[in-house]
């Protein structure tokens, strides 16, 4: 067993059980975080989330974390942002019009709208990632999912999906993870990026220390 | 691209997993947590934990049960059986669920499909029909509750039509007259609510081989459930699948 242990946002709006149940299976203790303070400064930190754009963000407001996640986001600090938690970091999204997000990703999440498209996406669908990630890999996740980010944002190293249209299924930029599909139930594959997210933040963070 | 889905049902039944025929003569058929575990080892793309016991009981479904299955289960969990609040939603998401399956209650009080929806999401909202054919009129179905006990005069596509629009995501059609049947699934049922609906369909009720699977999914289903066919060892989820991909379905293997 490690002593690391990984903070999950408690957004109430999110199946933290599972996600929590993923990372006692790497053989990591989690707990459950609410304050800014602990947003802000935990070692790593999970963002999950199901439900709507709207309620998401009213989670988030209501516990005054936007000023939290922006900084450690733009610090680079470990964070993992899951489905939702994802498309909270555009700035707005066609679920919840004139409810803004946290803008760290300057798009909008946008509804899948292909014709004979069975939307919510619900099941597991190919990932490609691009050369040069560190987290992020190829294989097949687990999606649940009616919104999506269709163009890869800049600076950030990318995976991509197909379903009626291509759109963004993962983002990483150094310790920040952001993945459109739900590692916590993406059996091996998602163990492994959960796993991989942990390990190089942690080399990230002794490096830090050490310069 | 997105890979059909072959998810076991586990009904259970007092923490045991249990299998009949159109829901009557439960069997003995293992322990939730090691059937979970070894459907997810051969390939499973999500578990289906329905607790049979609970509606007729008036009970909760089993919360000790999920949060056992949940510890070992990498893939996603769909829990219903009892479920009538929306607090017994969030019971069992907190206990380990991702998806709620709502029937019995949902026909009772529709606004339970809304009330879950707006709280956790559409994704979370699972709505378990079981269908009858009419014995009144041809092409329709009548859903049953309260595990098939209770026959309601509510025709399957306009309910499930009803439901979607009050935030259901999903829809677990089961055939009652083809459950445990191992006959295949009632396909003209499956092509009725695909064609009324666009959210995805989990067929159930009837398959005991890959071949009934591939008609389940050419009438419109995107995912495929069964129990007898795993419970009884006759296929493993593994094997399933490359049969599937055989005659030309998308899996994940």
């Amino acid at each position: 067993m490690s002593s690391l242990t990984v903070s999950i946002v408690r957004t109430r709006v999110a199946n933290t059980a599972s996600v929590s149940a993923a990372f006692t299976r790497l053989g990591y203790t989690s707990c459950l975080i609410d304050t800014a303070q602990e947003v802000e400064y935990a070692d790593y930190v999970v963002l999950p989330g199901v439900g709507s754009f709207a309620a998401g963000m009213e989670a988030i407001r209501s516990h005054n974390l936007v000023e939290p996640i922006m900084k450690r986001v733009s610090a680079g600090r470990p964070t993992l942002a899951i489905c939702l938690g994802m498309q909270l970091l555009c700035e707005s999204s066609e679920e919840s019009p004139g409810v803004k997000g946290l803008g760290v990703l300057r798009c909008e999440a946008r509804r899948f709208n292909k014709p004979s498209l069975r939307v919510p996406q619900f099941g597991w669908n190919t990932v490609a990632a691009e050369p040069g990630t560190s987290a992020l890999a190829s294989g097949h996740a687990y999606f649940a999912n009616s919104y999506c980010i269709e163009q890869p944002p800049p600076s950030w190293l990318c995976a991509a999906t197909m379903y009626g249209t291509k759109f963004v299924a993962a983002i990483e930029r150094g310790s920040v993870v952001a993945c459109q599909f739900h590692p916590e139930l993406s059996g091996g594959y998602g163990a492994g990026l959960l796993q991989r997210w942990l390990t190089m933040s942690k080399e990230a963070q002794s490096c830090s220390r050490v310069v | 691209m997105l890979a059909c889905r072959v998810i076991p049902c586990l009904d259970v039944n007092d923490g045991r997993v249990v299998k009949g025929i159109r829901f009557k003569g439960l069997r003995d058929a293992g322990d939730p947590v090691e059937r979970a575990d070894l459907y997810a080892q051969q390939g499973a793309d999500e578990v289906v934990i329905l607790d049979v016991s609970a509606t007729p009981e008036g009970r909760s479904a089993a919360i000790d049960t999920v949060s056992s299955v949940r510890s070992v289960l990498p893939i996603p969990l769909t829990v219903g059986g009892g479920v009538r609040s929306l607090d017994d939603a969030l019971r069992m998401l907190d206990a380990g669920a991702d998806k709620i399956a709502v029937n019995s209650a949902a026909v009772n009080r529709p606004e339970l499909i809304a009330e879950i929806a707006s709280r956790v999401g559409q994704q979370c909202v699972v709505l378990a029909i079981d269908a009858t054919r009419s014995a009144n009129a041809e092409g329709r179905w009548d859903v049953v509750t309260r595990s098939g006990t209770n026959r309601t005069e509510l025709d399957a596509a306009s309910w499930a039509s009803k439901c979607v629009s009050f935030g259901a995501g999903e829809i677990l059609l089961t055939s009652f007259d083809e459950d445990g049947v191992g006959q295949g699934y009632d396909l003209d049922l499956i092509r009725k609510i695909a064609n009324t609906i666009e959210v995805p369909i989990v067929a159930s009720g009837g398959a005991s081989n890959a071949a009934h699977m591939v008609d389940a999914l050419k009438a419109g289903a995107s995912a495929v459930l069964a129990a007898s066919i795993f419970h009884d060892g006759a296929s493993t989820v593994g094997e399933i699948k490359r049969e599937l991909q055989k005659y030309g379905q998308e899996v994940r293997l």
